[in-house]
Parts: C-alpha cells; structure tokens; sequence
C-alpha cells in the first residue's frame, strides 16, 4: 500500500470549513439574529454596541450548536428526505461524531460567553432553548407526535426574549408577545411546507400531521392556528412594541394571510395536484415574508422617535 | 503516478487553518473590546480585597 492510496479515503471525509457552517443551520441562524436583535433594539434600554454585537453573536453560535446537534441526531432520517439529503452529514462531507463535538461545545461556548457579555438570566434562557431544541423537540417529540411542531416552535421563538432579557435583564410582556408571534406562526408556516413535500414525512416516518391525520385536517389546522395568530398580530400594534407603522404593517400581511390559509383550507388534493401545490407553495413563500415584516416593523418602531400619539 | 506536493486536501486544510486561525484571532479581539467596555462602564468597581488587608 502506498501513501496516496493510504490517504484517499481520508481525503472523501475532511471537511472544509464551509461544511462544518453549513452544519449550523446559516438560514436558521439568520432569523434568530434578526429575532434577537429586534428584541433587543425593542427594548426600552440602551445597550453599549460592543456588548450587543457581543451578545447577539453568542446567541447566534448558541442557535448554531443547536443546529448541529440536530443535524448529528436526525442525520438518519435527513438521509432519507428530498429537501435535506443534501446535509453535510448525510452527504458525507461530515461526521456524525464531528457534529456532535462541534454542537456540545459551541453550546457550552456561547451560554457561558453570554453569562459573561450579557446577564446570567439570558444565558440561562440561551441554554434552555438550546435543550428543548434537541431534547424536547428532536429527541423526544418530533419522532413522537405529530404535534412536534407546535410544541418544537417554542424553541425558535426564544430568540427576541433573550434579546429583550440581554437588553433589560428581566422578562416583560412585550417579550413573550413577540415570543407568541413565531410560536403561533411555526405550524401553519411547516404544516403548508408538509403539504407540497408530499411523501418527504412519509418516508423518513416522521408523524407530521399530514402523515397522521391526512391532508384535508392539515388544512384545516392551518387555519385553525391562523385565526388566532392574525388576532394576534394585529392585538400587538398596541403594546409597547407596537405603533402605526406595525399596525398597518400587521393589517395588510394578517389580511393576506387569513386569505391564503382560507384558500388552502377550501381546496381539496385533487385541486392542489391540478396546479402543482400553486396556493401552498404562495402561502409558505408569504410565510417567510409575513414574520421578517412583522418583526421588521416592531424594529422600525423601536427606531423612530417615540411621539406617535396614543402609542407615546 | 507522480506525487503532487500541493493536492485539493492541502489547499481545503488551508482554507481551514486561516479561517480557525482568523476566528481565533477574531475572537480574542470581541474579548479584549468588551473587557475595555464592561471595566470603563459606569458600574464598574474594582473588588477591594487590598483595603481591608
């Protein structure tokens, strides 16, 4: 045997840097830094810059640690589903082992940085969503029920609370208003993505809704959590992170969006089949859009100056 | 066969090394600024072991 043919299955097996970020979920982290920072910049208190870029970056590593574990733990049932057969680890540019030394570190790395940066409640609140990502969510119930989304979106609407908790060190309202926001907007926003991915779910034997309880429920349950979700939206203009801008902000996306999930609920799968999954695919994009405005708004608010009449 | 002294695995553990090495760096740098801004802030006491002794 000699050296080169010695090295080459090595050489199938090292990692780039990029594959070792593409394991933290980069799209994910994304929302959870715009989510952190709105929070953050909503609250009713300055921080020094350099503490909040300090801050912010360490919850972003904490939602990238989380991202890994859960790579290395569903790295069976990525393999298997269209939409992530194309993960490091299922592509084999990482290993599982790799992403969980990777994962566990990052996470002790940026809870006790966040102690450090910010305050000991927002640490705390990092490490718990980091433990109900894994173990609560992809552990425990994603496998179990087909309520695994509800349940699981509690772990990405944390981020503005800690956001809120790095500015003011403790807990308000606002906070668990913007935390609602995402957690009642996570299962229309999956249950229409479960609609157009068809037999993804089935595959991989994860229990979606659309899996246990069929299609036409889905539908249902999508406008099911919408109603409550626009009722809301639109109720949160007139918080403390509200105002007119987030107002009329909430009333055109609410309306849009009772729309779309009225049309979904309407239509049969014959229909949907017909046109290619046309209107849950509108009401997935108009998801996307829908939260990133949303907190878009409560941001620009929080920049203006407050004089806005009864929202003062 | 002849051997390559420069192969894609050494170009990939490079890109690896300055990137690890660049986020090191990068990273004592946020350390040191927030050490700077957490000791001028206005809350900030020096622990005072040394008077009582």
């Amino acid at each position: 045997m000699t050296d080169i043919s010695y090295q080459a299955p090595s050489q199938e097996t090292e990692a780039s840097l990029g594959d070792y970020f593409a394991l933290m979920k980069p799209r994910v982290m994304q929302l959870v830094v715009f989510t952190a920072v709105v929070g953050l910049l909503a609250a009713p208190v300055n921080v020094h810059p350099v503490i909040a870029f300090a801050s912010i970056l360490f919850v972003a590593i904490g939602a990238g640690a989380s991202g890994a574990l859960n790579m290395w733990w569903d790295a069976d049932i990525d393999g298997v589903m269209k939409r992530t057969a194309k993960r490091p680890i299922p592509a084999g540019k990482v290993t599982p082992d790799e992403a969980k030394v990777l994962g566990f570190a990052l996470s002790g790395l940026s809870v006790m940085m966040l102690a450090l940066s910010a305050n000991l409640l927002a640490a705390g609140l990092l490490a718990f969503t980091i433990f109900f990502y894994i173990a609560i969510y992809s552990m425990w119930l994603k496998r179990l029920t087909p309520q695994n989304i509800v349940i699981g979106g509690a772990a990405g609407a944390f981020p503005p609370v800690i956001g809120w908790v790095i500015a003011t060190g403790s807990m308000s309202v606002e906070a668990w208003l913007m935390f609602a926001l995402i957690f009642m907007w996570t299962p229309p926003h999956f249950w229409a993505l479960a609609l157009f991915m068809k037999s993804d779910y089935d595959d991989a034997g994860v229990p979606m809704l659309t899996v246990t309880h069929g299609r036409k429920s889905t539908r249902f349950h999508i406008i099911a959590y919408t109603v409550p979700l626009v009722v809301l939206a639109v109720g949160t203009a007139f918080s403390g992170v509200g105002g007119p801008i987030y107002l009329a902000t909430a009333v055109v996306l609410n309306a849009m969006f009772l729309k779309g999930a009225y049309d979904i609920w309407r239509r049969d799968e014959p229909q949907a089949e017909a046109d290619g999954y046309k209107v849950e695919k509108t009401f997935f994009r108009l998801s996307l859009w829908y939260l990133f405005l949303h907190f878009g708004a409560i941001l620009v608010e929080a920049l203006l100056p407050a004089a806005w009449g009864i929202w003062a | 066969m002849t051997i390559r002294a420069e192969h894609e695995i050494h170009q990939r553990r490079k890109g690896r090394n300055v990137g690890v090495g660049l986020m090191l760096g990068g990273f004592v740098v946020l350390i040191l600024a927030l050490t700077f801004v957490k000791i001028t802030g206005g809350d900030f006491e020096m622990p005072r072991i040394e008077e009582g002794q």
